[in-house]
């Protein structure tokens, strides 16, 4: 299912300079005022009738996060970003209070239709093909909760999942509805001390999505979050949290666009996840944002802190990722492998042009006896970009038996790129054992030559090889999200080659 | 009309000529074969007829069907009828076989205005084509050409020959690598493949593969040009007296 024939059309329909997200909805919306001061946190906190525990919560964040610094060992470079110089909290001015998908501002509606993404609980059957020598397709369903700027505007499916015991919902609901689970475990993966985004985070989120999973049960669909920034000049800080209980099994997707803007736009989500014993999380992600014109102007600055815990014994989180858009991108998926035989896995397909920045990778951190982790990443270089794998791999004094292993291969297209890995290792024990390997490959001309000789153009031949070279990480993810990450493969990667 | 005409043909590789002033016209339904010494320029007239960038065309033409082959793309070339057998087929990690052989006879027959090919009809073409080129079908799920033998590479060249329908088969050392019975396996291939509207020419260092694929004329390439044409015998002479002769001729 390689280059098929819709991304060979959409490939040719656009120019270097257009980003199929890139349209703005026209819509009302209520900002807090620009800058950040204890008085906007008391703001968006009073925004969303939180409890005082939660507003204590932020307030201690944000007093931690004036005294800290901002990173800067990562392979980015960027101008000084003003803090002051923007909104931390937008939303749709809602009409009246929502009760129904209906009463969504129908302008939201078509936004989400124009992305592709049904917020009606209809089921999905577009772009599913049935696996080479699989069984026919089920019916497959996504509850789907959607992140409109800084508030969520609507969460399907909710009702079918409650009957599961799923507690699926926009985050400030589950403050509210669900304090004892969001007290319990909101912080306890990334503390709001973390890092410099991760502690801005915790003081300013506005949204995002909760998801908790009872013990015993296997989430009967999948859980999917569209993350839509629209407002000029706005932060976008979600906080996603998700807790699979004993025995529990969630697969969960998330998808993020942004429209064309000439000026840089921030956006530092936080995502945590829980896995107790024998549970299972995993999470994808096919990262889109707006990544700035063909000269570098405008694009998302995306520096995001995710990292899931193996809590219990035989637990186990896989985080994959697709990651085409935004102009700086700063995130480690990672995993602490707490609970004894846990696992952690990290696939990542890492796609820069133009004068995009990827500095991505992962941490297992290997803490219980017998846990094993498997990063297989991908990195693509095109054009001006500088595309940095960074991976951790440490096993504790405890760990006994830990095993990892780590492929990590780099391709080039062009020679005004890089590509650099940058693997730390450590074992505080002998019996932990570590694989890593590397390579670092030019796209061939040969193999290029070979596919126009066949008749594919160009652009088909980098898109076919492209997607070859990261075949092992686009079958971990669910059918219809592979698809579209197919497709958007060969859509970063226009204009690539002469 | 003749299908392929190289007038004159003068091809630098990094500031070096390598072909001076090569012809060669081939009508439909003929098979030429061209020999000659390693280093004598076959593989680069294959590629600069292909289209292969880093070839400098510094003088004469190629005409195909008439119209000026130079001026077009490669893919643009292939989608007109043009097909080369490469001496070393590359291989493409996680690209399935089949995948790469449905993607590209769909892009071959958009380019020319038809309709593509549905999931069946396809299907049943390649099964048909490679049972006759004893290609098993677990072949055609692994990435094109990755941990193929070389007679596995060949004959996948020629199943692609085959499937696109081109009306120029250009097969460039097509024998190099392989025993007699995958030669004859790959010949029979080519051999089915004859017919009154599509023309080969089939380059080669030994008289043996032109046992198997009978040529209508034989041209000796040496230093870059063509020293001598002839018919099937010119083949068998050389094989007796070698290509030294011509090396002092050119
Ligand atoms: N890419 C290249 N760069 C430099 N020299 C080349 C290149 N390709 C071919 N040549 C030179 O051109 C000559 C002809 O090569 P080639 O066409 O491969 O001959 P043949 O196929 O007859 O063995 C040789 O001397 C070879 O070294
Ligand atoms: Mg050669």
């Amino acid at each position: 299912m390689v280059a098929v024939q819709e991304t060979v059309d959409r490939v040719r329909r656009i120019d270097v300079d257009q980003y199929r997200y890139g349209f703005e909805t026209l819509i009302e919306s209520e900002k807090a005022p620009k800058g950040l001061s204890e008085d906007i946190v008391r703001f968006i906190s009073e925004k969303k009738s939180e409890p005082a525990w939660m507003l204590e919560w932020r307030l201690e964040a944000y007093r931690r996060w004036l005294t800290m610094t901002e990173p800067t060992w990562a392979r980015v470079n960027y101008p000084k970003i003003d803090y002051q110089d923007l909104y931390y909290y937008a939303a749709p001015k809602p009409k009246k209070t929502l009760s129904s998908i209906d009463e969504i501002d129908p302008e939201i509606l078509k936004t989400y239709e124009k992305l592709g993404i049904p917020l009606r609980e209809v089921a999905i059957l577009e772009g599913v093909e049935p696996p080479p020598g699989g069984e026919p397709s089920e019916q497959r369903r996504i509850a789907v909760d959607a992140v409109f700027d800084s508030v969520s505007v609507a969460t399907t499916f909710q009702k079918e999942l409650k009957k599961a015991g799923v507690i699926f919902m926009p985050i400030s609901e589950a403050i509210r509805e669900h304090p004892e689970l969001v007290r319990k475990y909101l912080g306890s993966v990334v503390p709001t001390s973390d890092n410099f985004f991760a502690t801005l985070n915790s003081a300013v989120f506005s949204d995002g999505s909760f998801v908790y999973v009872p013990p015993g049960v296997r989430c009967p669909m999948e859980l999917s979050t569209y993350f839509r920034i629209n407002e000029r000049n706005t932060g976008q800080f979600e906080r996603t949290l998700i807790i699979a209980d004993k025995g529990s099994y969630v697969s969960y997707l998330e998808g993020c666009t942004a429209p064309q803007r000439d000026e840089n736009q921030l956006h530092a989500a936080v995502v945590e996840l829980v896995a107790l014993d024998d549970a299972e999380i995993k999470y994808s992600t096919v990262q889109n944002w707006y990544p700035g014109n063909s000269e570098g102007k405008g694009g998302i600055y995306n520096f995001v802190t995710k990292r899931g815990e193996c809590r219990g014994a035989n637990s186990k989180i896989s985080w994959t990722q697709v990651e085409t858009g935004s102009a700086i991108t700063w995130k480690y998926p990672s995993c602490i492998l707490r609970g004894d035989h846990s696992r952690g896995e990290f696939y990542s397909i890492a796609i820069s042009n133009g004068y995009q920045q990827v500095d991505s990778g992962t941490k297992m951190i290997h803490l219980g006896k017998n846990t094993s982790s498997r990063i297989i990443s991908k990195g693509i270089a095109a054009g001006k970009s500088q595309n940095t794998y960074r991976g951790l791999v440490t096993a504790h004094r405890k760990a006994t038996g830990a095993r990892n292993y780590t492929a990590c291969d780099s391709l080039l297209i062009g020679d005004k790129c890089g590509a650099h890995t940058v693997p730390y290792v450590e074992a505080k024990n002998s019996s932990a054992t570590f694989e890593h390997e590397a390579t670092t490959s030019k796209i061939s001309e040969d193999v290029l030559f070979y596919c126009v000789q066949r008749g594919l153009s160009q652009e088909e031949a980098v898109g076919l090889v492209v997607n070859g070279f990261v075949k092992d990480v686009l079958q971990q993810l669910p059918m219809e999200f592979a698809v579209e990450a197919q497709k958007l493969i060969s859509i970063s990667l226009e204009g690539s080659v002469g | 009309m003749a299908l392929l005409e190289v007038k004159d043909l003068q091809v630098r590789v990094e500031d070096r000529e390598i072909l001076h002033g090569l012809s060669l016209t081939v009508n439909p339904g003929e098979v030429h074969a061209i020999m000659g010494p390693n280093g004598s320029g076959k593989s680069t007239l294959s590629h600069v007829i292909a289209g292969k960038p880093g070839y400098e065309v510094t003088g004469g033409q190629i005409l195909f069907r008439g119209e000026d082959l130079l001026e077009m793309a490669p893919d643009e070339r292939a989608a007109k009828g043009v097909f080369l057998a490469f001496q070393y087929p590359v291989e493409i990690p996680g690209v399935a076989t089949m995948n790469f052989l449905r993607t590209a006879l769909n892009a071959q027959r958009k380019a020319r205005g038809e309709s593509e090919y549905s999931t069946p009809d396809f299907l049943k073409k390649v099964r048909e084509v490679s049972k006759s080129l004893n290609i098993p079908q677990d072949m055609l799920k692994r990435g094109v050409n990755v941990g193929f033998s070389g007679g596995e590479k060949k004959r996948n060249e020629i199943l692609q020959m085959a499937l696109f329908e081109p009306s120029l088969c250009i097969l460039d050392e097509m024998d190099s690598g392989l025993d007699i019975d995958a030669l004859r396996i790959a010949a029979d291939g080519v051999n089915a493949l004859r017919s009154p509207e599509r023309a080969m020419v089939v380059i080669t260092h030994y008289q043996r593969l032109l046992n198997y694929i009978v040529p209508d004329f034989v041209h000796v390439m040496a230093k870059g040009s063509v020293v001598k044409t002839g018919g099937k015998e010119l083949a068998l002479e050389l094989e007796g007296s070698g290509y030294a002769q011509f090396e002092h001729a050119a």
